[in-house]
């Protein structure tokens, strides 16, 4: 007889032995810290601040293994950054996983390895999880959801909403788009594409903590990820009483990206990303905050690409590479299915 | 991607903005009739570096926008029957039939699959072979050809549930056509893909019998900026010619094995464009040979009656004659997430290049 930890079988999720065992074996075994280890209802959690942050996520990627990164790590830094960006200090994760069965065990344990190591370097814990076992075909191999909680100070209430903007603000990036989309369009196999392009994707929260420590000057951050750059540009100005200038010279995207983009017709600014973010700031900060972005690795190609102006109110305008102009709008409909 | 870099640099680009407000004296139109050029003109934003002088105006260049409905309405058909998949481009799902769309019917559980490329068509028609693989043939001489190398290859590797559902279309009887209709335009930028097929001679006619010129261009901005450059000094010199500005691609005689590929498998037959109506020999028809390959000799279906959408003006635009601006549904009852009309549809349809681009 195979193994039993082969393949997730239904009755791993049927909460009786093998339930048990699959959490025992791997859930409570990379997951392992003091709150989690209370095995109980609900996780009881401790938090200092008068303002905390909470946020979901729900990671569907298909393929589930990409180059630079799987469905585990960017379910821990998807959440983690969507706190971050928020200006908030991520601390506690939840993590569910629906599992359609005959997922191989070796491919559930790399994914879960992975979570545990990325919510390390991100210097979170996850307290709470649950797991379903669906019929085959009811769900494609893992989905996961995970959500995340984060104490938020109560100078950086204002950053979620960038209710701050004004005009002569700086815009920056921490760096290349395009990338996490197209990694994962070329790790199709439908698609017999050799690309070599990594993810970006990456927990941002340190690097982001450091540009909060050294400036009082960031005014919104948002991560780009689904709808890319422009898809984010475009809601920053939407319904507001200024506009957005950006140079495209600025935007970096890397060569392979490029080319991908090119032959499948896509615009890089509506990539998806999964370790990129857009900062607001004021305009006296820029040039620090981007040196400060500088020293971080996810952020050796920051740049400042543009800024709010007063002109186009509620319209995002690119000056193009060749000195044309056009708007930057948002993405509508999908551009590319399931890439995160 | 380096080789692109020189002809997106940007001091060549306004040298050439600069030499095209200078030679400019004339009020003109020139219109583009390939859906990429459409795309590349607003990416870039190109209209903002041209003079007063001289204005561009979209054809019917994008092969899905000049598609009919009943074409929708058909693939939809086939789409509900059990034994068929449907293997066809991604932008042709999303363009609302008469009552229906290839998304609508693949949420409903229509087995309907993007592909690249026929050739991924043909791996699908390979491992089901108890289905009907329909590949959804639209586009003009630049797509036509890999549908007949498709078929070929089909025939040879004896592939016999595979079945071209063809609207392919050629583009000369298409701009004959729009300046007969009394389009008013100065002068063609050819469209490149197709001229890298078919070489120039298609276009002849047009100086001969419109005295207007016709310059195959390439698709960066320096190529186009190039390309308005020349369509400016024959407007102003008076000497309409078919020129080639993509030499890069296009050769005079353009590719010889994919022209005969393409008479392989398809004759000429009259077709029916969104804004043109019926063109005399402007449709690729699939010849007696390949009949056995032919989805509408082949698999019988009943199609709804055809509704075309109140108060869409697609078929105006595509003519040029009029903008999306003019719509009063462009941005508002039809956007790229919502669209009522093809041409918002396809990200080289033009209401979609001046929603993203150009609002």
């Amino acid at each position: 007889m195979k193994n039993q930890f082969d393949t997730i079988l239904l009755g791993h999720g049927s909460g009786g032995k093998l339930t048990h065992d699959l959490i025992d074996r791997l859930f409570a075994k990379y997951f392992d810290n003091p709150v989690l280890r209370q095995q109980s209802d609900s996780a009881l959690l401790k938090t200092e601040s008068s303002h905390i942050a909470y946020t979901t996520d729900s990671f569907v990627v298909d393929p589930l293994f990409f180059p630079g990164g799987n469905i585990g790590k960017l379910a821990i830094a998807g959440t983690v950054n969507d706190l971050a960006v928020s200006g908030a200090t991520p601390q506690y994760i939840s993590a569910a996983f629906i599992i359609e069965e005959g997922l191989a065990y070796k491919e559930l344990k790399t994914i879960v390895e992975t979570m545990a190591e990325e919510a390390q370097k991100a210097g979170v814990i996850i307290v709470t999880g649950d797991t379903k076992v669906v019929d085959k075909g009811k769900c494609d191999k893992v989905f996961i959801n995970t959500s995340g909680i984060g104490k938020i100070r109560e100078k950086h209430l204002g950053i979620s909403s960038g209710r701050d903007i004004r005009p002569g603000d700086k815009i920056i990036i921490n760096g290349s788009i395009g990338d996490h989309g197209m990694a994962v369009m070329a790790a199709r196999n439908d698609l017999n594409i050799t690309a070599n392009i990594q993810s970006d994707c990456a927990s941002l929260n340190h690097m982001i903590h450091e540009a909060l420590q050294n400036s009082d000057g960031i005014k919104f951050m948002r991560d780009a990820t689904r709808g890319g750059l422009g898809t984010v540009l475009s809601e920053i100005a939407s319904d507001k009483p200024f506009g957005i200038q950006i140079n495209e010279e600025n935007v970096v995207v890397n060569n392979d990206v490029r080319g991908m983009c090119e032959l499948l017709g896509f615009d890089p600014l509506y990539v998806a990303n999964e370790g990129k973010v857009i900062m607001v700031v004021a305009a006296e900060d820029a040039e620090r905050i981007v040196e400060t972005l500088k020293k971080n690795p996810f952020g050796k190609s920051a740049a400042l690409i543009g800024e709010i102006t007063g002109q186009h109110q509620g319209k995002a305008w690119l000056d193009t590479i060749v000195g044309g102009k056009r708007i930057i709008d948002m993405l509508s409909g999908q551009q590319l299915p399931r890439i995160c | 991607m380096k080789y692109i870099d020189e002809y997106r640099d940007k001091a060549m680009v306004l040298k050439l903005a600069e030499e095209i407000k200078k030679a400019s004296t004339r009020q003109i139109k020139l219109m583009e009739v390939c859906g990429g050029h459409t795309m590349a003109i607003q990416k870039f934003g190109i209209p903002y570096l041209l003079p007063e002088t001289v204005e561009l105006i979209s054809g019917p260049g994008c092969p899905v926008c000049v598609t009919s409905n009943s074409f929708i309405d058909k693939a939809v058909a086939y789409s509900r029957r059990d034994d068929v998949i449907i293997t066809t481009y991604g932008d042709l799902i999303r363009v609302p039939g008469s009552s229906s769309s290839l998304e609508r019917e693949k949420a409903k559980g229509a087995d309907v699959r993007i592909v690249y490329s026929i050739m991924d068509a043909l791996e699908i028609a390979r491992h089901n072979r108890r289905k009907k693989i329909v590949f959804l043939g639209i586009g003009f001489e630049t797509t036509a050809p890999s549908s007949a190398a498709g078929i070929i290859k089909a025939q040879m590797a004896g592939i016999r549930n595979f079945y071209l559902y063809s609207a392919h279309k050629v583009m000369p009887p298409a701009m004959e056509a729009l300046i007969d209709e009394g389009v008013e335009i100065n002068g063609y930028i050819g469209p490149g893909h197709v001229s890298a097929i078919t070489g120039e001679s298609i276009y002849f006619s047009i100086p001969k019998k419109f005295g207007l010129g016709v310059v195959i261009s390439g698709f960066e901005p320096v190529d186009l900026m190039q390309t308005i450059l020349m369509l400016v000094n024959q407007i102003e010199n008076n000497d309409p010619k078919v020129e080639i500005q993509y030499t890069r691609a296009v050769k005079p005689e353009g590719n010889i094995k994919a022209q005969q590929m393409l008479d392989e498998v398809f004759g000429p037959g009259d077709d029916w464009w969104r804004g043109l109506g019926v063109l005399k020999n402007s449709g690729l028809k699939i010849r007696e040979t390949y009949a056995a390959f032919d989805s509408e000799k082949n698999i019988e279906v009943e199609v709804e009656p055809l509704i075309e959408p109140k108060g869409c003006i697609c078929g105006d635009i595509l003519r040029g004659v009029k903008k999306p601006k003019d719509c009063k549904l462009f941005g508002k009852a039809c956007t790229p997430s919502n669209p009522v009309g093809s041409c918002m549809v396809s990200s080289e349809g033009t209401c979609q290049a001046y929603y993203l681009y150009n609002r």
